[in-house]
């Protein structure tokens, strides 16, 4: 019984497999031709794998701020901060938002700042 | 002895006014007795903070910039601890973050002219070239 069921998974993992490979190098040009989309590797990987007919998040969500051109982020606009922070007070991760890593990281450190000096919450409704 | 500091402090709701102002000018005086200098003060108004600091709901923020050495943001600090009108601060140091910017403005506006000016492009053309 253990035989036959492993048989059976190596048979799904092998089908999933072979078509996520050919779409990979489409994904590189993309992705070296406009900014790092976030959510390409394994989220795209788990969600062939769970969803069955999906294969990727196929989000074309871009860096707000490498568009725009914003280089300072501040920890004084809250404003700015807060687009990028869940209603529980939660810092939004990276794949729901769009922005690329050095922003992510600077835009988390800047959100900790301002929660430092009470702009803005630690821990929100929830 | 250039390093720029950024100090954000809340002061409580129910102080007066000319209590703030007698603060403000005592860490001044400390910042030029350390031999720094002060850039800018700047007074943000009451705002209503996101958490309760010390039982207050709202808090008065001042901002306050100054270059100086270490040793001075040390003594404003805990200058700042134990005043009591002030519930909280945060010191961030702001010159490397500055440099970096100017470095960003310099490069778009050498491509700016490059891209303005062809017969400008041999000057300007070596900067980009030698950053990108």
């Amino acid at each position: 019984m253990t035989e036959e069921t492993r048989v059976a998974a190596g048979s799904t993992t092998e089908a999933v497999a072979t078509p996520e490979r050919p779409e990979r190098p489409e994904r590189t040009e993309r992705v070296e031709r406009g900014e790092r989309r976030p959510g390409r590797g394994s989220p795209g990987g788990a969600g062939g794998r769970e969803g069955g007919a999906r294969k990727f998040f196929r989000r074309k969500k871009v860096c707000k701020f490498c568009v725009e051109k914003i280089e300072a982020i501040n920890y004084k606009d809250v404003r700015l901060l807060q687009q990028f922070v869940a209603e529980s007070g939660k810092i939004v991760p990276r794949r729901l938002t769009g922005v690329c890593t050095p922003h992510q990281r600077r835009l988390s450190s800047a959100i900790k700042q301002a929660r430092n000096i009470a702009l803005l919450p630690f821990a929100g409704r929830a | 002895m250039n390093r720029t500091y950024e100090l954000m402090f809340i002061v409580r709701p129910d102080m007066a006014e000319e209590d703030q102002d007698k603060l403000i000018s005592t860490l001044e005086s400390a910042v030029t007795s350390f031999g720094g200098r002060v850039k800018s003060v700047e007074r943000m108004g009451k705002r209503r903070l996101a958490y309760t600091v010390r039982k207050f709901q709202d808090g008065i923020y001042v901002l306050l910039t100054a270059e100086g050495s270490g040793g001075l943001m040390h003594e404003l600090e805990r200058r700042l601890r134990v005043s009591e009108p002030v519930i909280k601060f945060l010191t961030v140091r702001i010159d490397e973050e500055q440099k970096r910017l100017d470095k960003i403005k310099a490069i778009r506006a050498a491509r700016r002219k490059a891209s303005s000016t062809p017969a400008a492009a041999e000057a300007a053309g070596e900067p980009p070239a030698a950053t990108a």
